[in-house]
């Protein structure tokens, strides 16, 4: 049974260097197997999907990328402010995107405040296609356009200001359509059907801002999902040994013994080299312990995806989709 | 291993940079350890003898209380227990946006005005994420700090935004929508009362506000065309000063330090930024790459690690050395994949220097920990690693 059977829109979040976008796409492959239909989304301009399904950059079109396992298919989409607002204007005003009114609002500038200049609006406009594609319509009027939507977000550190936005927006227009876009906004970003993961490693940092993050959202209202640590690398050392693999203790008279056995030449200083690498993994596994007691007191459901031995690419992906899956995310 | 055509890249000599540059200013994307190798940097410099100051923006909680932050404050501490005998000394100071963007308010602003736009709500409510504000407020606080005090050397840190090169674009950007049309029309009614719209008749001038009426209403343009007012007024000197401040960064003695890992996405995104000051003349001190796995048995290979530990399950009894072996084939398949994307940056730009850090199991949080770093970086380690 999954972990989110009502969440429609998946919001993933972390902190720069966590792997966020390779997780959120991974979270896309996994809701679209057995024949689901699923929108991945990027807002930050980055064309990072593009990179992750090794495809050209993305226009601003939502488009195939990948057929998950059973037959579901990802779409892709990078969210680009300056299509989001003609796009907006377009539905809401009735205003031709080359029309004479939006050539006059690129001319005076006003696309570039609203897109480029201040970021609040920006977040405005990405925020609300994002909520426009998860209320969207499906073609024949019944059920959604899309089975679930997946946002590859900005980083932790802003996630909760990006998602809120529109609150604060709409809190300074009393009345008036930017007022009912916004209310329209936040409906959706606090209601059930969404859920904002956050990406972590099991390093201090991350696990710290993971925590603020959690706070943060919970301080405005918005729903909090799973975390999901990446890239945990395999126990390699025996647990019995850890203790002394960290004080460097390890028994060099058995290593060596070993080492011989494996018909390796065990000189003193090959064997001084393997426990002081013993003892850094030794240190990080125990730090690492720290890190996931530290998670599990927030008590949001949680999973754990390996470290891939390469660059991500569509097979690690698929790797990547299953573990989610197999452990109930999904 | 053995691959001798590869490149190698010319080793940064830290020391030289920290005892000549006046002003260093890190940089890069966000995660890779930016602000710990600012610290770092400045508090070898301080050591080194020079009074220096490390400006930070936001540094984790610990790392800060390390220095003796404990909260954010827009004036300069002085660092204790930084080894001072060779007569140097460390100041750090964590930058608060908010602040600074008022006190430019309260300073810049015309008398009177001051309080009504700190009301303002979109001030209150853009103000702090308005495009540039984070780099142009690092850069005003670099401006006044290099005026006001008579510091050796000012290190900077630079804001976590999504690109390092929003840092270079933004003042720039703010300066371009300052100077555009929109501003002028959006001021129009804040500075004549509302009746304006009648006397500025341009084609599109009616289509514009129309349009924007009908977008956000009549209400929020007027709070809008407030708050563009105030934003105009405080930054009447805000050209002048952001071409300062760009001189300031071309001047002889600043040097940028582009800071990655050794992964893909944050070397493309140093690359990026090592052309981006190729072609703006902006000097560069070099390439720090952190958190860089290295082995001192690289004659025993990942493959014949590996090999060894299967040989060792066969016989069983080893479990120990055979984990001890993989652990070390991991260390080395990690080693030469780090390698090989370092390999492939200094081909692209091979005149720029690079040091690298080790990469530490924990996070640094002290000044001995910083100090391990800076000597790390001191010691010039990239032209050491055998290819």
């Amino acid at each position: 049974m999954a972990d989110f059977p009502d969440v429609r829109l998946h919001v993933v979040t972390g902190k720069g260097g966590t792997g966020k976008s390779t997780v959120a796409a991974a979270l896309a492959l996994a809701l679209a197997s057995g024949g689901k239909r699923v929108l991945l989304a990027e807002v930050e301009g980055r064309q990072g999907i593009a990179q992750l399904f090794d495809t050209p950059p993305l226009p601003y079109e939502e488009r195939k990328v990948a057929v998950a396992r059973g037959g579901g298919d990802v779409y892709a989409l990078a969210i680009d402010p300056e299509d989001a607002l003609l796009d907006y204007l377009h539905m809401f005003y009735r205003l031709s995107r080359t029309g004479v009114a939006a050539r006059t609002l690129r001319r005076m500038g006003a696309i570039d405040f609203a897109t480029t200049v201040a970021p609040g609006l920006r977040d405005v406009l990405l925020t609300g296609k994002v909520k426009e594609a998860v209320v969207r319509k499906g073609p024949r009027g019944s059920g959604h356009a899309y089975d679930a939507v997946v946002i590859d977000a900005p980083p932790t550190g802003r996630i909760a200001r990006f998602l809120n936005i529109s609150h604060e927006i709409g809190g300074l227009a009393k009345v008036g359509p930017l007022k009912s876009q916004s209310d329209g906004v936040m409906a959706v970003l606090r209601s059930p059907q969404t859920a904002v993961h956050l990406v972590t490693l099991l390093e201090e940092m991350p696990v710290q801002e993971t925590i603020d993050g959690v706070q943060e959202l919970h301080a405005v209202g918005l729903p909090v999902g799973a975390v999901v640590v990446n890239a945990v690398r395999e126990a390699v050392l025996p647990p019995a040994h850890l203790a002394a693999a960290e004080l460097g203790g390890l028994d060099r008279e058995a290593l060596a013994v070993g080492l011989k056995a494996a018909g390796l030449d065990p000189t003193e200083a090959l064997v001084s080299e393997l426990t002081a690498e013993a003892a850094d993994h030794a240190t990080r596994v125990a730090l690492e312990e720290r890190g996931r007691a530290a998670l599990a007191a927030l008590d949001r459901p949680s999973y754990e995806l390996p470290l891939l031995p390469d660059t991500v690419d569509l097979a690690g992906l698929y790797e990547l989709a299953a573990a989610l899956e197999a452990q109930g995310m999904v | 291993m053995a691959k001798g055509t590869a490149r190698r890249a010319p080793a940064m000599d830290v020391d030289a940079v920290l005892d000549s540059a006046k002003i260093l200013v890190c940089t890069g994307s966000g995660g890779v350890g930016k602000t710990t190798t600012a610290a770092a940097l400045a508090l070898r410099a301080a050591e080194r003898g020079r009074r220096t100051v490390v400006l930070t923006i936001d540094p984790a909680r610990r790392l800060a209380q390390s220095m003796g932050l404990s909260e954010l404050d827009n004036t300069p501490r002085r660092v204790e227990a930084v080894d001072g005998s060779k007569g140097g000394s460390l100041d750090a100071m964590m930058l608060d946006m908010k602040r600074t963007f008022d006190e430019i308010v309260v300073t810049h602003a015309e008398p009177g005005k001051a309080d009504a736009i700190l009301q303002n709500p979109f001030y209150q409510a853009l103000s702090s994420s308005f495009a540039g504000t984070q780099e142009y407020m690092a850069m005003e606080k670099l401006g006044q700090l290099k005026a006001t005090s008579d510091y050796d050397l000012i290190v900077v840190d630079t804001p976590p935004t999504r690109s390092a090169l929003d840092f270079l674009d933004a003042p720039e950007r703010l300066t371009a929508f300052l100077d555009g049309r929109m501003v002028r029309i959006l001021l129009a009614p804040a500075k004549a009362g509302g009746k304006a719209y009648l006397k500025v008749v341009t084609t599109g001038f009616n289509v514009f506000t129309s349009v924007i009426t009908r977008i956000i209403g009549a209400q929020v343009l007027q709070d809008v065309s407030q708050f563009v007012a105030a934003l105009e007024t405080m930054f009447g000197g805000f050209r002048e000063r952001a071409q300062a401040t760009y001189d300031l960064l071309k001047a002889p003695g600043t040097s940028f330090v582009v800071v990655a890992t050794p992964e893909r996405d944050a070397l493309r995104e140093a690359s990026y930024f090592v052309e981006r000051l190729a072609e703006e003349s902006m000097p560069l001190a070099g390439l720090v790459v952190n958190r860089v796995h290295r082995s001192g048995s690289a004659t025993l290979t990942s493959e014949r690690s590996t090999a060894g530990a299967q040989q060792l399950d066969e016989l069983g009894g080893h479990e120990l050395t055979a984990a001890v072996l993989r652990l070390h084939a991991g260390r080395m398949a990690l080693a030469s994949r780090e390698r090989r994307l370092q390999d492939r940056f200094s081909g692209a730009h091979p005149g720029v220097p690079v040091v690298e850090v080790a990469a530490l199991p924990g996070d640094v949080h002290d000044l001995d920990g910083l100090r391990a770093v800076g000597e790390d970086m001191a010691s010039g380690k990239a032209a050491a690693v055998p290819a």
